[in-house]
């Protein structure tokens, strides 16, 4: 029996990682975990390593040294099929195919959840309806999705997420290329989610809406974690001018209370230096 | 709810729900009329020409009890032609779906991207060079059409990742390079050699019997069963590496192991026929829009690889009396046709 006074350690962590892409090293050594049932963000500047740890943790990566461990055991070692009942990906580079309406799209998050002889279940048509009720696509189940906004094509790909039912969901920049008002509605998905037991972590560019929306923040720089925890806990001016190199100040989020990045202007630097 | 189902499909689940799948009635009905139609055409293949057959008599034929001249004619003249007719078209379109959907690209197919030049320029290297024939020059075939794919493949990798684009423009580059390498080959070969190649320039089916048949048939026996289970993991590819990935998918090891059985169906069959082009193109373009789903049309892109191949095998028999031209004349005529409407309909929603 496990001794009871030893931390427990959440089911998703990296230990120890270095990353890397054939001879560009991203990270080194970044120990990394991803409290349970929380909202994980990850920021940082561009090019910071945000998207590496996230292909890392969804074991798209394979760490060069140091190992991501899910429910105790390496990532890396687990059937493909058993990790993607337990932890989806909604990433940046999908492509739907010419002509897939809206549910076949949806369905296709099946896939871990099938067999050669068990290919549509009934726990997968009612995971599928689900997954569209909860992301608001059920109208536009049988449009083609080359003919939908940007705003509407993310919410599939969300859906197809959904659809494979795992507790922990991973987003990589889920908002990118969306104007504020389907931001807000990809995020408030987001916020649903967690509410309903998920664990999410979500690479996101916008601080004010990482500070909003996520009960945990991991700040990372050059490859390395500059800061973690609450946001109410550790986003002040500093960091955010150790991590993105800009003035600001921090006052509070008239809205939720949270923290709130307002840039320096432009005269007020001059005027500064 | 009807709408979704003609769509999306109706489930059907067997044995307390251990057994489901859902069917689309537009793909199967499409399939079964191809099915209809490659077997009518199989038929005309065995029933006409010179000394014409009436269906009945071909089928006491084809079970031993007919008499014996048509008996020899139907069975050893006629129906290895049609076996190999059919069973190279099934495996052309079968392979054209999966490198079509592998590089998102109608033009990634085997025929465009080299490997069966390749396989051509392998068999020219032992009748011109090495100085044999027969089954060697299969052999040569086979060896040439997979160090062509591989070398394209490796092109086309860029850190690590297919790029069907790529694949696209390294493949035209290596095929225009195999195809002067084979007009050299054969500049330099005796008049003989130079008979017996020409066999290999373009796809024919003429005078095929069981002896030619039957690697075609240990082939397709072994690589068919395992192409139309290659749906699940085509479905998932095409959605991106990183989402295929995400959804449990191993993605380099079921690219190798797509990317060589399409390169190994392709390679039996120019081994049996020699290079037929533009079937591998066509066919799965063709049962897409017969199918109208998005699905990579597996099965149904096979039924119109056999059927354009018979139809055309019928055609190019008949075409110029007295002289029978190689199947590849009519896929050839066929399919060029075809990629000039392609690219210009491409162009004009300005994709290509």
């Amino acid at each position: 029996m496990e001794i009871r006074t030893r931390m427990t350690r959440p089911p998703l962590h990296a230990d120890g990682v270095t990353l890397a892409y054939d001879k560009r090293v991203v990270a080194e050594g970044l120990d990394v975990e991803i409290p349970d049932r929380g909202f994980t963000a990850i920021v940082g500047p561009n090019a910071c390593g945000k998207s590496t740890l996230l292909r890392a943790l969804a074991r798209m990566l394979k760490p060069r040294e140091g190992t991501v461990l899910l429910d105790g055991k390496v990532i890396g070692e687990l059937p493909s099929k058993q990790v993607a009942r337990r932890l989806g990906l909604l990433s940046q580079t999908s492509t739907a195919p010419d002509g897939i309406t809206v549910v076949d799209l949806v369905a296709r998050g099946r896939h871990p959840h099938q067999s050669l002889l068990r290919q549509w279940s009934r726990d997968d048509e009612r995971a599928v309806q689900a997954a569209m009720a909860a992301t608001r696509v059920d109208d536009l189940a049988l449009r083609p999705v080359d003919e939908l906004s940007g705003g509407q094509r993310q919410r599939v790909w969300l859906a197809m997420a959904l659809a494979q039912e795992t507790q922990l969901l991973l987003l990589d920049e889920p908002t990118t290329f969306l104007d504020i008002q389907h931001q807000i509605e990809v995020l408030d998905m987001c916020a649903e989610l967690h509410e309903q037991g998920r664990t999410l972590v979500a690479v996101l560019h916008d601080l004010n809406q990482a500070c909003r929306y996520a009960d945990h923040l991991i700040a990372l720089r050059e490859g390395s974690v500059v800061a973690r925890g609450a946001p109410s806990e550790v986003v002040d001016a500093d960091l955010v001018e150790q991590v993105f190199g800009v003035r600001c100040r921090v006052m509070p989020d008239p809205e939720t209370g949270t923290p709130m990045i307002v840039p320096a202007a432009r005269k007020a630097i001059a005027v500064r230096v | 709810m009807s709408e979704l189902a003609a769509i999306h499909g109706r489930p059907i689940r067997l044995a307390g729900g251990r057994v489901s799948t859902r069917i689309q009635p537009r793909p199967l009905i499409a399939c079964g009329l191809l099915a209809l139609a490659t077997l009518a055409v199989a038929v005309v293949g065995v029933a006409t020409g010179d000394f014409p057959v009436s269906p009945g008599a071909v089928l006491s034929a084809l079970v031993g009890q007919g008499d014996p001249g048509t008996t020899f004619i139907v069975q050893e003249l006629r129906l290895p032609r049609v076996v190999c007719a059919l069973l190279c078209g099934f495996a052309l379109g079968i392979s054209g779906t999966v490198f079509q959907t592998l590089t998102r690209n109608p033009l990634g197919s085997p025929d465009i991207v080299g490997f069966q030049q390749g396989a051509v320029t392998g068999a020219l290297v032992v009748i011109t060079v090495l100085e044999s024939g027969g089954t060697d020059a299969s052999l040569g075939a086979l060896v040439g059409g997979m160090i062509t794919a591989a070398a394209v493949y490796v092109l086309a990798l860029k850190d690590r990742r297919l790029s069907g684009f790529r694949l696209v423009l390294v493949g035209i580059a290596i095929s225009a390079l195999m195809l002067s390498l084979n007009d050299y080959l054969l500049s330099r070969a005796r008049i003989e050699d130079a008979q017996e190649a020409t066999r290999w320039l373009l796809g024919s089916l003429n005078g095929r019997t069981w002896e030619d048949a039957t690697p075609l048939l240990i082939g397709c026996a072994l690589l068919l069963p395992a192409s139309l289970c290659v749906g699940p993991a085509l479905r998932m590819l095409e959605l991106g590496d990183d989402s295929a990935a995400g959804l449990g998918l191993r993605v380099e090891r079921a690219r190798v192991g797509l990317v060589a059985l399409a390169v190994a169906l392709v390679a039996v069959t120019t081994t049996a026929i020699g290079p037929v082009a533009f079937v591998a193109l066509t066919a799965p373009q063709i049962a897409r829009r017969l199918t109208r789903s998005a699905q990579p049309p597996v099965l149904a892109a096979a039924l119109t690889g056999a059927l354009i191949v018979q139809a055309s095998d019928i055609v190019a028999q008949r075409l110029v009396p007295s002289t029978p031209l190689p199947v590849g004349v009519m896929t050839g005529a066929l399919g060029g046709i075809y990629l000039i409407w392609l690219l210009g309909t491409e162009w004009r929603s300005g994709r290509a």
